[in-house]
């Protein structure tokens, strides 16, 4: 037995500067993972004495070595998986020496777990990968070095364990270290480490070992006690998430939070991301007192100069260098369900201290987890890691996650079982100018539309073509500007002779035609107009969209109803019979569906109305609200 | 709450009239990490439930909670009410040191018992412990919380206690009868806590869940925080039995034939009720004392609660029926 045994002299030096390490192990069973775990905890601490007691007890139940002490027993928790031998969760362990604490997740190897590694690795800054010496780099190492590379874990040890059992052998170690490095070559990773250890005997782990005289290299110990994972949240751009506004009277107006990158100081500008307002840090409070600055990690109060709008999910950014705001966006997503993730399944997503609605627009691809490959597909089973797009019903402000951790993540709520669906990592904004970020005006909506003395509205005609959508509008126009109202009319057909000429009638481009019109919708409301709009707008999720753009209470969707014999009897334009004899395909109602608005402001029966009583009924809704 | 709002305008006043240029607080990195970490979690529980509640054991885990619940909202009180389980047995200088807490800080406290165990003879020399605990903690726990109707409780538990905790959520979410089913855990990933309930469900929130024993010595120590004084070695009497010294806090002991009360130095590791807490023999008289004897040490801190050693696992049976 080589000496190894000695632990570190722990715990006994000044406890004033040592840091922290939260590190995953990843492996099976097989590889020694869990001994190793027990190895590091009984090296570093020694094992307490009732623990040693109970752990004998289990050995001789469940034990799977032979002799001694199964050092993996310490590592399960629940009966059912110790009954099974097999790790079934994420369990954290903890243990510590001078110089550092670690607290160590500890994750299951099994392909159908995932999820599991995924959870472990969200906060982990390092990671170790197992791999038996007998058996070399198998499939699943590969995988989890995809997931941990993937969830931007930038540091890895490769643990070659058992090398005792390959007879200290130098060469069989290089081949597998020289397997790895290729491997791992497009990883990204920052530092990647090969050690050649025996868990079992404690070999390179504290120190290292007579027994492999060719390594050089670090102990596992010396290695995880002075890697350096902390800079890179130090060196990325001030971002504070607003937690919770801390208003305990009226003097005191704080936002509290935690910094997650950079720096922030008394002085600095910040800007508030979704707003574009500026303002000056005047404070920043704790409990200790007023600190002049605060490093990233630190969990502070700040109070701004300048009294502006700023809420809970409210991103504070650097000026300078600020974070991406949009509502469409990619992101590589680890699915978490056991129903399929596909196109048009909404959630709300967590990210940051933000919670939206969100649409899932999209799934490009799946990750073949083996090959590093992207393979197209339409959906993400079980355990399945694919790019997608998304559509939040409110712009979110976030960084690429490769870039910023911290603001690049997120989670999918399931919004009827209120499950964690997935966890999402942003790759990047989907509007094509990215660099663009939006500007404070001085002049607001708000005084706009008091220089009018109007509030304005967007009134939302939709229905079926041919059941008077555009008759009605143009009514409701006229008897509003009568009543001494500034308008706007926007006409779907008007609008595809110019804004959305280049748009055809396929479902994804009649979901465009509906985006198109409500962003300029909302522009003529901002303008301080009542903007009357007329389109068939046939899909729900479209609607909704066009309706989140505006604040609550500014958008009357109102639903022009006929059934789809009158509207073919009565087919003002001809489309129908065009329809009929083969000259226009996709007509809403006749070849693609038409969602009918869930909680319409207005229902108006066109068979029971004429142009004009429906006219009025609207307008007596509007000059209620405007 | 007027006198509430006076406190908290002076409070600002005396700080913006002394500004500390530090950029950091004294504590180690990984303590500063470990406190950042609670009271975000704090935070995120205020932020997004309606009704939360800390449970408020006196204990030491427990004192670091109310400590960094006044760190996360200062200079706002903490916005929680605290809620002690009371069993009767609860050694009185616990007690003392609860109510002096709630009077200097001006907490919201309520205490809840069993009392009707209680009168039907419940007490922890006649009952079996596994059920007087789930009797005098769980079930009175389980009421208090329907009764007030709060829908996120924090807990002192911490990941380095026990196997079966070690895999708890911070998060850890219960279903309408309090009950945590192992197996189907929400994933938690990042610190994006997954706070979204179904009506009557509630969650159980771990803001200490990594920290270990050493971490809550060390923290008690670098930010003073007030602890009840039986974790400190003093001359105390006790008895003798299964190994274990038994204080005897009032007259309600109950001696076993032969047994006899003998003053020894000892101190408490944990809290629990009395007659079933052991001490342990210390000279560990002050906090200091406490972490060097910990350093040293070779048993873990559950080994003086009786409760525990009933049953292998004992711990994941209590925490599906709904105790901490």
């Amino acid at each position: 037995m080589p000496d190894t045994l000695a632990p570190p002299a722990n715990d006994a030096l000044p406890l004033s500067l040592r840091s922290e390490l939260r590190f995953l192990a990843c492996g099976s069973v097989d590889d020694g993972k869990s001994s190793l775990i027990g190895r590091l905890i009984n090296d570093a601490t020694g094992l307490f004495e009732d623990q040693i007691k109970s752990l004998q007890d289990d050995s001789r139940r469940f034990g799977t070595t032979d002799d001694g002490i199964d050092f993996a027993l310490l590592l399960d928790g629940l009966e059912a998986e110790r009954e099974q031998g097999i790790t079934i969760d994420v369990a954290y362990r903890f243990f510590s020496t001078a110089r550092r604490a670690f607290v160590v997740a500890d994750t299951p190897g099994h392909r159908q777990y995932t999820r599991n590694m995924a959870t472990g690795a969200s906060n982990a800054e390092l990671a170790v990968l197992l791999v038996d010496a007998r058996k070399g780099l198998l499939e699943q190492t590969r995988r989890h070095a995809a997931i941990v590379s993937l969830l931007g874990i930038r540091h890895v040890v490769l643990a070659v364990n058992k090398i005792d059992l390959v007879d200290f052998s130098e060469a069989r170690f290089r081949e597998i270290s020289a397997a790895f490095e290729t491997f791992a070559a497009p990883l990204a990773f920052h530092s990647a480490v090969a050690i050649p250890l025996s868990a079992r005997h404690g070999d390179n782990v504290t120190q290292r070992s007579e027994r492999t005289p060719w390594y050089t290299g670090p102990s596992l110990f010396a290695h995880l006690e002075t890697v350096e994972t902390d800079a890179e949240a130090a060196e990325a751009p001030l971002r504070f998430p607003v937690q919770w506004v801390n208003r305990p009277d009226a003097d005191f107006r704080g936002f509290a939070g935690t910094v997650v990158s950079g720096r922030v100081a008394v002085g600095d500008p910040v800007v508030v991301a979704g707003s574009g307002r500026t303002t000056e840090v005047a404070r920043i409070v704790s409990f200790n007192g007023d600190l002049q600055a605060a490093p990233a990690g630190r969990a502070v109060t700040l109070l701004l100069k300048d009294e502006i709008d700023i809420a809970r999910g409210d991103l504070l950014t650097d000026p300078r260098q600020r974070a991406v705001v949009t509502r469409r966006f990619t992101a590589d997503l680890v699915w978490m369900e056991d129903s399929e993730a596909t196109a048009g399944k909404r959630f709300l997503l967590k990210i940051g201290t933000a919670t939206v609605p969100a649409t899932l627009t999209r799934v490009a691809d799946n990750l073949d987890i083996d090959s590093l490959q992207r393979i197209p597909g339409t959906g993400l089973v079980l355990n399945a890691i694919g790019r997608v797009e998304l559509e939040t019903a409110t712009p979110v402000a976030f960084d690429p996650y490769s870039d910023n951790r911290g603001t690049g993540a997120f989670i999918l709520i399931d919004r009827s079982t209120l499950r964690t669906s997935a966890a999402g990592m942003i790759v990047e904004s989907l509007d094509a100018a990215r660099d663009v970020h939006r500007h404070a005006e001085t002049v607001t909506p708000e005084l706009r539309a008091q220089q009018k003395a109007q509030q304005p509205l967007v009134v939302w005609l939709t229905g079926l073509p041919g059941s008077g959508k555009s008759t009605i509008a143009n009514i409701v126009e006229r008897k509003l500007m009568a009543a001494g109202r500034q308008t706007m009319l926007l006409d779907g057909d008007n609008l595809r002779l110019g804004l959305n000429a280049d748009l055809g009638f396929a479902p994804s481009a009649r979901s465009e035609n509906v985006r198109r019109v409500g962003e300029v919708a909302r522009l003529m409301a901002d303008a301080g107009l009542i903007t009357v709009v007329a389109l068939v707008s046939p899909f729900q999720a479209d609607r909704t969209r066009a309706a989140a753009l505006l604040p609550e209470g500014r958008f009357l969707e109102i639903f022009v109803d006929a059934p789809l014999e009158v509207c073919r009897d009565r087919d003002p334009k001809g489309l129908y019979k065009k329809a009929d004899d083969g000259k226009v395909v996709g007509l809403t109602g006749r070849d693609q569906p038409y969602e009918v608005p869930q909680e319409p402001a207005l229902v108006l029966r066109t068979t029971e109305l004429s142009a004009e009583e429906a006219a009025d009924r609207v307008v007596s809704l509007v000059l209620q609200r405007a | 709450m007027p006198a509430q709002a006076a406190a908290v305008r002076a409070a600002s006043k005396v700080l913006a009239a002394s500004t500390v240029t530090a950029d950091h607080s004294g504590l180690s990195p990984h303590l500063q990490r470990l406190e950042d970490e609670a009271i975000h979690i704090l935070r995120e529980v205020v932020a997004e439930f309606a009704n939360p509640v800390m449970l408020y054991s006196v204990g030491k885990d427990s004192s670091v909670m109310l400590h960094l619940a006044r760190k996360a909202f200062f200079p706002a009180p903490p916005p929680f009410p605290f809620l002690h389980i009371a069993t009767g047995w609860d050694f009185r200088a616990l007690l003392d040191h609860r109510d002096r807490m709630a009077a200097e800080y001006e907490l919201k406290l309520l205490v809840h018992g069993n009392e009707e165990a209680a009168r039907n003879g419940v007490t922890p020399f006649e009952t079996e412990t596994g059920e007087y605990s789930r009797l005098m903690l769980t079930e009175p726990l389980k009421a208090a919380l329907d009764l007030h109707g709060f829908d996120a409780a924090f807990g002192g538990g911490r990941r380095d206690e026990e196997k079966a905790r070690a895999k708890e959520r911070i998060f850890s979410h219960r279903n309408a009868g309090h009950v945590w089913d192992p197996r189907n855990q929400r994933p938690e990933l990042w610190h994006l806590f997954n706070t979204r309930l179904a009506p009557g469900d509630t969650m159980r929130v771990f803001p200490l869940s990594n920290w270990t024993e050493l971490d809550i010595w060390n923290y008690i120590q670098a930010e003073a925080i007030p602890i009840v004084p039986l974790y400190l070695g003093a001359e105390r009497w006790v008895v003798e039995r299964d190994g274990a010294l038994i204080a005897v806090d009032d007259e309600r002991m109950r001696f076993l034939p032969g047994e006899k009360t003998v003053q020894r130095h000892v101190r408490f590791r944990t809290l629990g009720c009395w007659p079933l807490t052991g001490a342990v023999a210390s000279r560990a008289d002050d906090v200091a004392g406490v972490i060097a004897e910990l350093l040293d040490s070779r048993s873990s801190e559950r080994q003086g609660r009786l409760v525990d050693a009933a049953h292998q696992a004992s711990m994941e049976r209590k925490k599906r029926e709904g105790y901490f």
